[in-house]
């Protein structure tokens, strides 16, 4: 039997101060990131803009291929190499005229330059204004839903308190990933929108593994002389080898979307594999680590306030 | 074997028969997703304002025919916004014989009237509106699809999308910018006369007859692609419009060798119309004006009684048989615009399909391995439940009738990972339960037990979420989210029910198990 833990016990919420003040430092970094490049680089999706994929015959330069397309006068194109070398995808913000007229210069310009040979348009998009509106009002409400979603589910199978220490590790998780593609210079998409959802999800998952742990715990026999934040960590040293277990399968899994999945598919694996790290480390030192919190905090209180009954 | 074995058994078999029966064969039973076959994925929008506009205008237009039939003079008569008419009498003498005319217009309300100085304005009533509103997008939805049935695509979309965009998916189109012409084009055909008094010249500098205006004709020189405007004066009146059209075909153009044209035949009240007009204006220009551009103004010379015509302009035989098409499906109530378009070629789609088809294959082989190397013959027992879980996975999508997309396949590679996820919490289980003492098979027991809340937990959760992107989604979001949602109920399935069959078949009939390889 191969084992990652024999009977672990590792003392996770002790160290939970130290904790907070690694997620503080990420969310920083973070936000920090954010506010000096000044948000999000949005794509089309929900800029509104034009995306078009070239396939040369030759390899031009980035260069080359941006000489052609300035005469057109669309407003500035952002040229990027994509997967290999012949291969280009060409942004242009929202202009006055009409997508097909784009399109149509865009093809003129580039089949008007001899030094590029030739070429196939092999993806064209296109999002309106209104459209691109849309898209980022649903992408809010998107994420919203998901959290509010997630924190009834919790408060609803557990407490309170379980659900919301959840949806704050999420929000840290789903920042820190923002976070990480404002660093990478990424762009935020509709795949990168659902990669963060899939994260939401997977995140609370480890939480609840946790949760459950500790509920049946405490509800087969009254520990006696554990305090609550024993009791927690506990609950999170049982559940260790499995949550390491499954997040290197999922990081696995990321992994290779990451590194085979293609160029389309990468910013999306990229949240993931962020995403799956930050994840499990949200469950025990952010979501674990409040209910504890907070659970002292109460109890506390209402110690304090038997003694002050019993003095009176 | 104990009965309760069998009948789990056979529920197996069945899911395992069904699942093949759905899927077999996959090329025809999986349905992908544009983003993986190529071809177009078109939102417009429709102006449905315009709509109301030109309904407006057509009233005006009534109402001054009807108010010159009764002899009433009129000052003005004009259109304001989108759904009011001005009126404003010669003489207020006549007011209550407008009044009486005006009352026949139920689809507009009488406001501001000023009996005085002979004024009043119609306005069109709100339901009116609205009804207009869900017409102009009923019928361009019905016009595109007759368009698009005819252009010759298999399996398209067409569909309404909230109150006033219409979705537009063809797969497999190896022309889009020639599929995007034929839908998106207004294709309004309209006979005007020329006005032939007011010279071309004076026009141009901005002196022209409010009745008159001034449109062009567009010849592209085909060696040089540069484009020519003609300017003509035409009247604004419309003589007739290609609503009165019952047949469009496309023939050899007699007089220009190589282009062709599009010969028109009229239906019997267009046959009726078109004669007088050509019985009166013998000798005048007769403009066939589409979309707003001339594309020829030829003599009329004689009466022409048989209700035909032809539409010439150098066209190429695409050309020609595309302006067929819109002419025979009839025209847009009311223009479209493009909000969102998506258009992917075919290699780019099969490119696609390998890269996401290797990111399954691959990331599937390494979790393979390590639960084999991790667990042994328990490992073993899930790589079975994974591979039953991306059958019936796939199954499931294809006989649902789901999209596959691009990110669908991402869902799926990684539903590979959390599928496991199950058979890890169950596994972890059962070595906590032996490491307690327990007989391995009361271990197992207890195992499957103990796990299973949690993992209802951990997979509804992330059901609620996938349910809650698809209800946000646009395609290629959406599937990523059927395929995880999907993926997720499978693994329900295969990593707790199947496993525990196997599980249960492995140490079944031994009286006592002495230990189980996990």
């Amino acid at each position: 039997m191969i084992e990652l833990f024999k009977n672990p016990n590792y003392d996770f919420i002790g160290k939970r101060k130290w904790a907070y003040y690694v997620s503080i430092a990420f969310t920083l970094l973070s936000l920090g990131s954010l506010v000096v490049r000044g948000g999000l680089r949005y794509d089309i999706d929900f800029t509104g803009g034009t995306l078009m994929q070239v396939r040369f015959e030759g390899a031009p330069s980035v260069a080359q291929v941006r000489a052609s397309l300035t005469r057109i006068q669309l407003g500035e194109a952002v040229i990027q190499q994509f997967g290999d070398a012949r291969e280009f995808v060409i942004r242009l913000p929202l202009a006055a005229v009409s997508s097909e007229e784009v399109a149509r210069r865009v093809q003129a310009a580039l089949g008007g330059d001899a030094q590029l040979g030739k070429f196939e348009i092999r993806r064209v998009e296109f999002v309106g204004p209104q459209v691109g509106r849309d898209l980022q009002l649903q992408a809010i409400y998107a994420v919203v839903a998901g959290m509010i979603g997630i924190l009834l589910y919790i408060a609803m199978r557990f407490d309170l308190r379980g659900g919301v220490a959840a949806i704050i590790a999420v929000f840290h998780d789903v920042l820190v990933c923002l976070g990480a593609l404002s660093l990478t210079n990424r762009e935020f998409s509709l795949p990168v929108l659902a990669a963060l959802l899939t994260i939401i999800g997977y995140s609370v998952n480890d939480t609840i593994v946790a949760y459950d742990r500790l509920r049946e715990n405490r509800g087969r026999f009254v520990p006696k002389g554990r305090t609550f934040a024993q009791q927690m960590n506990d609950a999170v040293n049982q559940t260790l080898s499995r949550t390491i277990l499954t997040s290197l399968t999922t990081f696995f899994s990321a992994a290779v979307l990451l590194f085979f999945g293609g160029k389309t598919l990468e910013d999306f694996a990229f949240v993931l594999f962020i995403g799956v790290i930050t994840g499990t480390y949200s469950t025990t030192y952010i979501a674990a680590a409040i209910v504890v919190d907070w659970t002292q905090h109460v109890e506390g209180r209402l110690g304090r306030g038997k003694k002050a009954v019993a003095k009176a | 074997m104990p009965r309760n074995l069998w009948t789990r058994g056979i529920v197996v078999l069945v899911v395992l028969l069904g699942s093949v029966w759905y899927l077999y064969p996959p090329k025809q039973t999986l349905n992908l997703g544009l983003d993986l076959q190529g071809g177009i994925h078109l939102v417009l929008g429709v102006e449905v304002d315009k709509h109301v506009a030109s309904q407006t205008d057509r009233a005006a237009e009534d109402l001054k025919a009807q108010l010159e039939r009764k002899g009433i003079a009129v000052r003005r008569i004009a259109r304001e916004g989108n759904a009011t008419i001005a009126v404003e009498l010669a003489s207020p003498q006549a007011w209550n014989d407008l009044l009486t005319v005006a009352g026949e217009f139920q689809r507009f309300e009488r406001r501001n009237e000023e009996p005085a100085a002979g004024r009043l304005r119609l306005v069109m009533s709100e339901t009116e509106i609205r009804r207009l509103h869900d017409d102009a997008v009923r019928q361009g939805l019905e016009t595109i699809r007759n368009r698009v049935d005819q252009f010759g695509v298999a399996e398209p979309v067409i569909t309404r999308q909230g109150a006033e965009r219409i979705l537009i998916q063809l797969p497999g189109v190896q022309d889009p910018t020639r599929a995007k012409a034929l839908i998106g084009r207004t294709a309004l055909l309209e006979f005007k006369l020329l006005d032939e008094r007011t010279p071309v010249e004076e026009a141009l500098k901005g002196s022209l007859p409010e009745s008159s205006e001034v449109l062009y004709q567009r010849r592209v020189d085909k060696e040089t692609k540069t484009e020519r405007k003609v300017p003509y004066v035409v009247q604004k009146r419309t003589l007739l419009t290609g609503a009165e059209l019952t047949r469009a075909e496309v023939q050899a153009d007699p007089n220009s060798p190589g282009n062709w044209q599009v010969a028109i035949e009229f239906t019997s009240t267009g046959t009726r119309i078109f004669g007088e007009v050509t019985e009166q204006n013998v000798g005048r220009h007769l403009a066939i004006v589409l979309d707003g551009n001339v594309y020829s103004a030829p003599r009329i010379n004689e009466r022409i009684p048989g209700g035909r015509a032809v539409i010439t302009g150098q066209f190429t035989v695409d050309e020609a048989r595309d302006l067929a098409i819109v002419l025979r499906a009839g025209a847009l109530p009311a223009p479209v615009t493009i909000l969102e378009e998506r258009t992917v070629g075919p290699s780019l789609g099969a490119d696609s399909v390998r890269q996401g088809l290797i990111a399954i294959t691959a990331s599937a082989a390494v979790v393979f391995v390590f639960m084999l190397f991790y667990y042994r013959l328990s490992g073993l027992i899930a790589d079975v439940a994974l591979g039953l879980n991306l059958l019936i996975l796939f199954a499931a999508m294809a006989a649902f009738g789901a999209t596959l997309t691009l990110p669908g396949l991402a869902g799926i590679a990684l539903t590979v990972g959390m599928a496991v996820d199950t058979n890890i919490l169950i596994f972890e289980r059962i070595r906590e339960e032996l490491r307690l003492g327990k007989t391995p098979r009361s271990a197992v027991d207890a195992g499957f037990t103990r796990a299973l809340r949690t993992i209802i937990d951990t997979h509804l959760t992330v059901m609620v979420t996938a349910a809650i992107l698809y209800n946000f989604g646009t395609g290629s979001v959406k599937g990523f989210a059927v395929s995880l949602f999907v993926g997720l109920a499978a693994s329900l399935f295969t990593a707790y029910f199947f496993t525990r069959l196997l599980f249960d078949l492995a140490y079944v009939g031994r009286r006592k198990v002495e230990a189980i390889s996990i």
